[in-house]
């Protein structure tokens, strides 16, 4: 950590730490959130992937339930980096942001902090739910555990990027609903996380290229499954999606925080 | 030296101007206060000079440094309590300060000594590991107080310190206010529309509807209103009326039974009166002036009406509103 130097720095690291750590604070002190958090993924991960998997099966002997895992822990990043960025609306609303806005921060400084916030969070619970592996009969090497954490914190600075961005153009969380309507439950069915992208039709598949969620799900895939067949993209193309995505997006969320404040 | 200088400024919301081609200056180490009913432009005003709204027109300066071309000297230089609380309710007071004490860059080996100085200054040292979320409105504001002061900022803004508080912790907030020039080293810069409230600033500004009207200290402003009154009731009013009147050259009135008189220093008449028409007598009361008839004077309105306006009715739903959220 460092600290005491106030040059003309791009980004502030006291602050974005500190951004982060304060998110990271009431996350782990709000255990209501934490549950219900890791709750969603396995329900649908025992619910909908254990009802569909009679019904659906692939061959190179994965289950339903183990096709859809990767799609499970990309749910469980769209959502906490969603979530946590979307907080922003909330700090709006109760007036921190104004604290946050008054210091000598750059806007940029405030969108990496809050997007670093998104991605740690998500990042812990991808571990947790990383534990139930074993339940779902596969064994992960140690380097897919650590390719899985690496995409994990890619994508989900990506998304909470892409958060922000969002969260600028509303002022009161009762647009919350119709965040989560219209731009999270698309972006997961649209991603391939629970079926195949290329069974879509052209119109969606479109969107489906654009999502970056498509590119997380399909390079979990790439580290859960030796099989070739299951994805839709080189593990290259992914990362290369998502690292470009996220660059574009902090530029956006920036020059909007910069704009409106 | 001035260290808050605004020339002409004025700031426009689509059709509605807030602030009307405003200026003044602020001396450094004083207490400067902003009043004017509620709409009048004040908080506006504020948001301009901590950088949070650029103006439509004119220049705003603190400490040398243009508010709208230099933000981050000006955010370096100033400290915020805003009108609606701006704490993290789910983190403790100490949380909070430290919060504030990493965005300002205060350094490591002095954050823990700066916060516990600030608690301790505003009395909140044993609730410093309290989540805020437990706090009474006036312990709020004292801690907003507290944070704005962590890193020594050189001007302090507090946009009506004491909306929404009782007596009680309204006056207990000044206390500290009127010690922090001295002992902080900083320029105060306030507002409300408390009038007796801004008696302990050193020069004042009221605006009403975008537009200063008036300045001074707060015994020009009250001067202008043409000096204090003396009531008296005495055994028979028949008689001492006409006494005071000739004795003193002045006219004399009497409302409900009781004599009263305005003159420019009530204090010093009222011995020689008691002197002369003494064993008449029954009660003397001295009224003076307050910053309150000054608005009266120049507006012909009251600046606070006494019954709860709507606006206000309108603040206390929003807060009850939040009040609800702050649970989760
Ligand atoms: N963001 C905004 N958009 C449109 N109008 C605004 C905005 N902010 C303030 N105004 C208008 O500008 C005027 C001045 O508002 P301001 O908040 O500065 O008043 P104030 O003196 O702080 O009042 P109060 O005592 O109620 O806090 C009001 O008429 C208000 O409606
Ligand atoms: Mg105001």
């Amino acid at each position: 950590m460092q600290c005491g130097h106030t040059g003309r720095n791009l980004i502030e690291t006291n602050a974005v730490y500190v951004i982060v750590a304060r998110e990271f604070k009431k996350f782990i002190r709000e255990k209501s959130r934490l549950i219900s958090t890791l709750a969603r993924p396995l329900i649908w991960l025992f619910l909908v992937g254990g009802g569909m998997s009679k019904l659906v099966s692939f061959g190179s002997g994965i289950s339903y339930m183990q096709f859809i895992f990767p799609g499970i822990l990309g749910m469980t990043i769209l959502f906490s980096s969603i979530f946590s960025s979307i907080s922003i609306i909330w700090d709006k609303e109760f007036g921190l942001m104004k604290e946050i806005l008054v210091a000598p921060v750059s806007r940029f400084s405030i969108v990496i902090g809050k997007a670093l916030s998104g991605m740690v969070i998500s990042v812990l619970q991808t571990i947790i739910i990383l534990m139930l592996f074993p339940f779902l009969g596969m064994e992960l090497s140690i380097l897919s555990i650590l390719s899985i954490i690496g995409i994990a914190s890619l994508l989900a600075f990506c998304i909470s990027a892409l958060g922000i961005i969002v969260a600028t153009f509303f002022e009161s969380f009762e647009s919350f609903g119709a965040i989560i309507n219209f731009i999270v439950m698309p972006m997961f069915f649209l991603s391939g996380a629970m079926y195949p992208v290329d069974k879509l039709p052209s119109i969606l598949k479109v969107i489906t290229r654009i999502n970056p969620l498509t590119y997380g799900v399909d390079a979990f895939k790439h580290a859960i499954f030796s099989d070739s067949s299951i994805h839709d993209f080189s593990l290259l193309t992914d990362l290369t999606f998502l690292v470009i995505s996220s660059i574009i997006a902090v530029a956006v969320a920036s020059f909007l925080f910069e704009r409106k404040g | 030296m001035s260290i808050i200088k605004v020339e002409n400024l004025s700031k426009d919301f689509g059709s509605i101007s807030a602030v009307k081609n405003v200026s003044f200056e602020v001396e450094e180490g004083t207490i400067f206060g902003f009043l004017g009913p509620n709409g009048a432009g004040k908080t506006t005003t504020i948001n301009i000079l901590c950088t949070l709204l650029s103006p439509t027109s004119g220049k705003a300066f603190i400490s040398g440094h243009n508010c709208k071309d230099e933000p981050s000297s000006v955010r370096k230089s100033i400290g915020v309590v805003f009108q609606d609380t701006t704490l993290d309710k789910d983190l403790t007071a100490y949380e909070n300060l430290l919060f504030h004490a990493y965005l300002y860059n205060v350094k490591r080996s002095d954050r823990k000594a700066r916060i516990h100085d600030a608690l301790h200054f505003l009395d909140l040292y044993d609730r410093k590991n309290d989540l805020v979320k437990t706090f009474s409105g006036g312990m709020k504001r004292r801690l907003e107080v507290a944070r704005g002061l962590i890193h020594k900022p050189r001007v302090l803004f507090l946009d009506e310190p004491t909306l929404g508080l009782d007596p009680q912790s309204r006056a207990h907030l000044w206390e500290f206010i009127v010690k922090l020039p001295e002992m902080h080293n900083v320029t105060i810069f306030m507002t409300t529309h408390y009038m007796e409230e801004a008696e302990v600033c050193n020069k004042i500004a009221i605006i009403d509807n975008g537009e200063i009207i008036t300045r001074g200290t707060p015994t020009e402003l009250k001067k202008t209103v043409g000096g204090d009154v003396i009531y008296i009731k005495t055994s028979d009013n028949m008689k001492a009326g006409p006494e005071i009147e000739k004795l003193f050259n002045i006219t004399v009135n009497d409302k409900n039974g009781e004599l009263y008189l305005t003159v420019p220093k009530g204090d010093a008449l009222i011995p020689e009166i008691i002197r002369t028409i003494g064993e008449k007598v029954l009660s003397v009361r001295l009224q003076r002036p307050t910053l309150n008839d000054v608005f009266l004077k120049i507006t012909g309105k009251q600046i606070r009406e006494e019954n709860v306006s709507s606006n206000d009715t309108m603040k206390n739903a929003v807060r009850s509103y939040r009040k609800k959220f702050d649970r989760n």
